[in-house]
Order: C-alpha cells, then structure tokens, then sequence
C-alpha cells in the first residue's frame, strides 16, 4: 500500500494528473472496442472477433483514469496489477513501461486483456461506476493494448529473476494456475519445470479458448517469455502415473503445486445422452482448438452438424456455439435452463454471440434424446422452465413447466453444464484430503495441501472458475510454497 | 524419446513396434495403455502397452490397421520417432491369485492379453489361453502365450490353424472341462459381449478390456463414455477393463461407429495421397 502512494508521488505522476482537469477526464466517453464484422469473422474459425484499440485511443481513454488516491480498482483484480502505474504510463505514451508494470505481477497480460471477466472485477471496482454511475475506465482494453503493444514492438522485456537458490520445484499441469505459479517462482530463484499430460503447454488457454476469442500465438508469447526466464517444460507427462511421486523427490523435487484444472465434463444423466453426436464441450473444443480438427490438413475428426444445439450458459457454451457456427451450422443454439439475467458467461461473450445469429432458447432444458437407426443423435425433447424462489447460488431457481415438453431436430450435441475436478492426482496420493466434490482442500491464504509439501490451486481446488483466479491461486501458491521451504530449511540449518 | 527401436510385420495388416519410453517402461503394468500422436498433423490415439523391457526402457505396442494412424504407424521404420507418447494410462489390472483363469483374446486383442496372462501366471495361477482369429496369420504372439499359459486352445474362423471356431467354443470346453475362477476377455466388441454371455451363464466373474474413441486419455474429454450397470463410465480413468456381464455392448459397438463416416473420408484422403504420383511439396 506504502508503495502504491509513493509511486503515486512520483513527479511524473503528479504533472500527469496536472495536465487535465478532473472535469475533463470524467466527460470523455468509454472506448468502444472495435471489432470485426460478425458476417465476415462467422466464416472463419481463427480470426479474432476483438481487434484491438490504436494509440491515440488507448491514451485517451487512459486519460480518462483519475489515478485515485485511493485506488480501489487494485482491490478488484485478483493478482493485485498496479492499475493505475499501467494506466498512467499509457496516458503518458510510455506503452513499454506500462507492459513492464503489468508483468511485474501478472504471467499473462495479453491473455488477461482478452479473456478476464473485468466488468466483474476490477472495472467493476472502478470510481467511475461506483461513484459516478458512470462506464468504468477500460482497464481490460488498456492490458490487452500494452501487452499487444510490446509484443507487436519486438522490444519484450523479460522480468528479473533471483540468482539460482539451487531448489526444485515441480508445477503439475500447464495452465494459468501453473503458468502464474512458476513465473514468481522463477523470480524467486527456484528451478522450475513444469509438467504438462497433453502434448501442448497451456492448459484450458489451448484446448479450451477458440482461437477466436484467444489466439495460440498471443498464448505462445507469453510462454516464450517464462521460458526465456527459465522455466522448464515437460510435455507428455503425468505426474503420478509417468512417474511416481516419489520418483520425483528423488530426482530433487522438493515441493509440487498441483494445478491439473477440473477437466471431467459432466453430462446430466438423461436417456439417450451417449448417441453419437452428443459430447462434452471440452471433447469438442479439445477436437478443434487443440486437434485443429476444423483444418482437413489435420487428421483428427470433428463432428459437423446443421443444427447444433449447446446445453449450457456459460463461457464455454458460448464459445462450443460459436465454433459450431463458424463450423457452418444453419443452427446453432444455447438452450439454457435459466433466463438470460442468470447466464454465467461474459456480457461481452452473449453479444458477440447474438451478433453471429446464434439462437437462444432460454428457460429450456433437455430431458431426453432421441437417435436415428445408426444411433445418431437426431433429435431431443426439452421442457420449458419457469423462474421460482432464489437457490444457495442466490439465483431464481427454474422450475419445470409441466406439459411444455417439445422435440428439437439436432444432429450435434454439446454438453457443457461444467466440469469436475480431475482425479488423476488424488488418486495417486491417498494421504491428500480431497473434498466431496474432489476438489483438493487447501489453506485458502497458502494454498498448502493436507500434505506439507504439496500445494493446489485452480480449478482443482475451485471446481471451475476463471483464468484470472487460478493465476491468482498461483501467486498466492508461490508466495506460500516459497515460505514454507524457507522454513524447511532454516529447520535444517539449526 | 519416442525412437522406434524393431518392428515386426504380424500378418498384412498387423504390425509390432518396439518403442524407447523408459518412464514408461519403468512404470507400466498390465492393462494401461498409451496415447500417442505420430506428428504435428496426426491425431491422438490409443494403444495398450504388450510388453515392456525395463533394462531396455523400451515397450511393445501391436497396431493394425484400421485408419490413417493405424497406417501411418505400420509404415515406421526403426530410427523413426513418433512425436508425442504418453502414459501409462488407465487402471491397472487387478491381479491376484484366484485358481483358474481362462484368458480370451481376439485378433489383435491378443496383444494387450499378453501381459494380463503373464501376470495371472506370476500370481501363481493356472492360466488357459484361448486364442482366436479369422484366419492363421491373425494369430500373434503365440509363443509368447504359450510361455505364461498352462494350456493353449486356438480357433480361426476358417479353420486354417486350430479348430475351426470362435472363441467361445473354445471358452465353453474349457468350462466344462475344468472349473474356472475367473475369466478375462479382450478383442472385438463383439467377441467380447459373446464371451460375456457365455460366462455369465456360468457365473464366472468376466473382466473386458475395451478400446474406445479417445482424444487425451485423461478424463478430459469423455469420448470414451461407456455404460456399466446403467452408469456411465470412462474407459480412460475408471477404466479400461470393467466388468464384462455389466458393459453395455450394444451401445458400445453403436459408439465405436460414432466417427466412421470422417474416418473413412479421411482414410480415402490418405490412400490417395500415398498412390498419387504428383509433387508433396
């Protein structure tokens, strides 16, 4: 906090906030971001929808941020990025120096700038809308901007790390939990590698993340940058089943953060939900984003229906539709069982979908489906729902309309009503204290284990959340494994 | 990594590799599998592991030809490398000392038997072999077999090497001849639902390993969602043997299909290439 004011003090900052009048600042209107036309970017499965602000708009609306006293934006943002430095820094046309801030705390700036939900976090937390019920600074835009802004110059600037400590550590699966985990590890002197079972380092930001919405090579940037820092990465590994646990403490690994996501997709246990053409979303998404099965240079297949109906409101829904459509579905819906107000899924997400003609059928839910001779899925009954009393989630519980049911000629289902955590590492480790649901249980400031030695973060401690919050869970991770081996050897010493 | 070491051609279409993973050498055991993409291009399948050599650090994997992968695999020289191998995958096979064990294998479902009758054998069991196939040469690893089996029946089709038959005649005389503890079957869908059916109606407890569609073999993705006893289930992780008098052949079989339509435009793409006299660049 101390820091925050002392920076804040700089004479840079202070003629910054000289230069305009607060007046001025609060009567300039958000950017809009522009974006690529929805009839063009439907036709193509890799063109990004989002294409970015130019300099002379992102300084303007960086001006618009008033570098508060009291910057409350900070709190928003779950890996604590000084806003207000970054922002500052691009009002000042220092685009460079802004990336740097970013980087000081955050692994993934360009991934963040596209893919964090910020209207619920920090712009959320913005002055602009809490005091002046006005549209919030564009704080994700700017991110995305610094960070594009950098790699586009060629002049990457790669953090500091600490002289090698001479300690191992391992990270267990390649997502933003790991990714963010072993970027402050790396600072703080470890030797880190990181273990990946797929073929590719990145986790959900590869298989999962159409390309679309978040593109291999921003991704591959920013790996490049943790590489360059030292980290290690070993592809095609299983922790616990590759080799043992054990195994890898004798090999010098002295402690392990497990971050391996909650990739079991969850089906609903309807009739006639294993015909072929119905599929999870992380099968389909796998298939496309990470098989690049939509390209017929590839060899892996990928289903491709006329009506393709998603089951699912949320991020992935949206982006298991969108896909379909820009696979050349005629019709590609949502069928949601609650209203649109519930969705999970990002504003910016459900728009940039109605835009691409995708159809909602809300307060619908599938009971049963129904398959041609073959056993492919050709069609499935839902029944309406109304909205009753609030849930334990605080959203109005749906509630079946009786009589309502109808059929729906489908030929591609995908299923995405969420994911449970993976079980391939508590399997291998009966001592781990899991809960119900087998997501790992933790010290939530920590993020110890019920075994000293091993840490957790991500999805395989929420149960499925966002990228920003398993980065978040990553340096929260690294901050206590970094303690607790401080200690360990202390112990040692004395 | 990933070196091709030996190949060896089975029959026309079935081939054995050998293959440098000396992690997965070292923890492999009888039932899991592997998952392997050959290239950047290539498409991510699964093999059960047939054998593995610790010192060596080198596996056995049995491929025939169905697909494009399939036959691209058969087509690797020693030297080669196969870009991407994972695993070992799956649960392992529960092994332990029951009495009897009468062992199925199917075609190339013999391969992944192989080291399951070994262990059985270990285990101090007695072990009978029933090996069946189409033809002659679809009988592999014979003498393999043979070393860890007390007795060995084989059936073809067309009778052109042991008794003419399926595996279930087979499997029936030996149940009558003696009694059997436990049985485990591998092969085609189709042998494995006969064999169920036939052990069921002598109440001997019947593992099936099954090969399902797969995309990362972790749990992932839930191509490989198999119904037992009325509940889903995925062959990769709570997987691949289950209870054979549980499985839900029928729709298995329906599922295996799943993909046949792209598998075989893409098959009909690759043979075209393979014959095309024009230019690759």
């Amino acid at each position: 906090m101390q820091n925050l004011r002392n920076d804040r003090e700089q004479e840079w900052r202070i003629a910054l906030r000289g230069k305009m009048k607060n007046k001025e600042r609060t009567e300039i209107s958000r950017v809009r971001m522009p974006e690529m036309d929805p009839q063009v970017r439907i036709l193509y499965q890799d063109r990004e929808v989002n294409s970015g602000l130019d300099l002379e708009s992102a300084r303007r609306e960086a001006s618009r941020c008033m570098d508060c006293v009291n910057p409350t934006c900070i709190g928003g943002c779950p890996v604590s990025i000084d806003i207000p430095r970054f922002i500052k820094h691009i009002e000042n046309g220092e685009i460079l120096e802004a990336a740097k801030t970013l980087k000081e705390t955050s692994a993934l700036p360009a991934v963040c700038g596209r893919v964090c939900p910020q209207e619920k976090q920090c712009e959320a937390s913005c002055f602009y809308p809490v005091k002046l019920k006005k549209d919030a600074v564009a704080i994700g835009y700017l991110e995305r901007f610094a960070a594009d802004y950098e790699r586009e110059s060629g002049h990457i600037s790669v953090p500091q790390v600490a002289p090698r400590n001479g300690l191992k550590v391992a990270a267990i699966g390649s997502g933003p939990a790991s990714l963010s985990f072993a970027g402050d590890m790396i600072k703080l002197g470890y030797e880190v590698t990181i273990f990946e079972a797929l073929h590719e380092i990145g986790g959900v930001l590869k298989y999962g993340i159409p390309e679309f919405r978040l593109p291999n090579r921003i991704v591959n940037v920013e790996l490049e940058a943790l590489q360059q820092m030292g980290v290690r990465f070993e592809k095609n590994f299983i922790v616990g089943k590759t080799a043992a646990f054990a195994d890898l403490k004798a090999e010098g690994y002295c402690a392990f953060f497990v971050a391996s996501g909650a990739g079991l997709p969850r089906f609903m246990s309807i009739p006639g939900e294993n015909y072929n053409g119905i599929l999870s979303s992380n099968e389909y998404l796998t298939r496309v984003n990470l098989m690049n099965a939509a390209n017929s240079s590839f060899d892996t297949p990928v289903l491709k229906g006329k009506n393709v109906a998603v089951i699912g409101g949320g991020n992935t829904a949206m982006d298991s539709v969108r896909t379909a459509k820009r696979l050349g579905a005629e019709r590609a819906m949502i069928v949601y069982r609650r209203s649109r107000e519930e969705m999970p899924a990002r504003v910016e997400e459900v728009h940039h979908a109605e835009e691409e003609g995708i159809e909602f059928l809300n307060l619908t839910n599938p009971v049963a489906y129904f398959a041609d001779e073959k056993g492919r899925v050709s069609s499935m009954r839902v029944q309406r729902m109304e909205l009753g009393e609030p849930d334990a989630s605080g959203r109005r519980r749906p509630v079946v309309v009786e009589g309502s049911e109808y059929d729906i000629a489908v030929d591609v289902v995908v299923v995405a009503v969420g994911v449970s955590p993976n079980p391939l590492i508590p399997s291998a480790l009966p001592a781990l204290k899991v809960s119900r649901w087998g997501t790992i249980e933790v010290n939530e400031e920590t993020m110890q284990s019920s075994v000293p030695e091993l840490f957790a973060g991500g999805d395989i401690v929420r149960g499925g959340a966002t990228v920003i919050l398993a980065m978040g869970d990553g340096r929260r991770a690294a901050a206590g494994m970094h303690r607790y081996l401080a200690e360990q050897s202390a112990m040692l010493k004395s | 990594m990933n070196e091709i070491i030996h190949t060896e051609q089975f029959s026309e279409n079935v081939f054995k590799l050998v293959v440098h993973a000396p992690r997965i050498a070292n923890s492999r055991k009888a039932g899991h599998f592997i998952i392997l993409r050959i290239d950047e291009k290539g498409e991510r399948i699964p093999l059960t592991i047939a054998d593995a050599d610790k010192k060596a650090g080198t596996i056995t994997l049995v491929v025939q030809k169905a697909g494009v992968t399939s036959a691209r695999l058969c087509r690797m020289n020693p030297g080669d490398r196969i870009l991407d191998l994972v695993g070992p995958l799956g649960k392992a096979t529960e092994i332990h000392q029951v009495g009897t064990v009468l062992a199925c294998g199917g075609g190339v479902g013999i391969a992944p038997l192989l080291p399951i009758v070994e262990g059985f054998k270990k285990a101090g069991n007695r072990v009978v072999s029933v090996l069946a196939a189409r033809n002659k040469d679809l009988i592999i690893l014979e003498d393999e077999i043979r070393k860890w089996s007390d007795e060995v029946i084989i059936l073809t089709d067309d009778g052109s090497y042991g008794s003419r038959g399926l595996v279930t005649t087979g499997a029936e005389q030996v149940i009558l001849q003696e009694t059997v503890h436990e049985c485990v079957a591998i092969g085609p869908a189709v042998m494995m639902k006969f064999t169920a059916l036939l052990t069921k109606k002598y109440n001997i407890p019947t593992q099936a390993s099954l090969n399902a569609v797969m995309v990362d073999g972790t749990g992932m993705c839930g191509a490989c969602r198999v119904n037992v006893g009325g509940h889903t289930r995925f062959t990769c992780i709570d997987g691949p043997e289950f209870d054979a008098h549980q499985i839900d052949f029928d729709e298995l079989i329906l599922r295996l299909g799943g993909y046949k339509n792209e598998e075989k435009e893409a098959f009909e793409r690759y043979s075209q290439e393979q014959n095309s006299q024009a230019c690759k660049i």
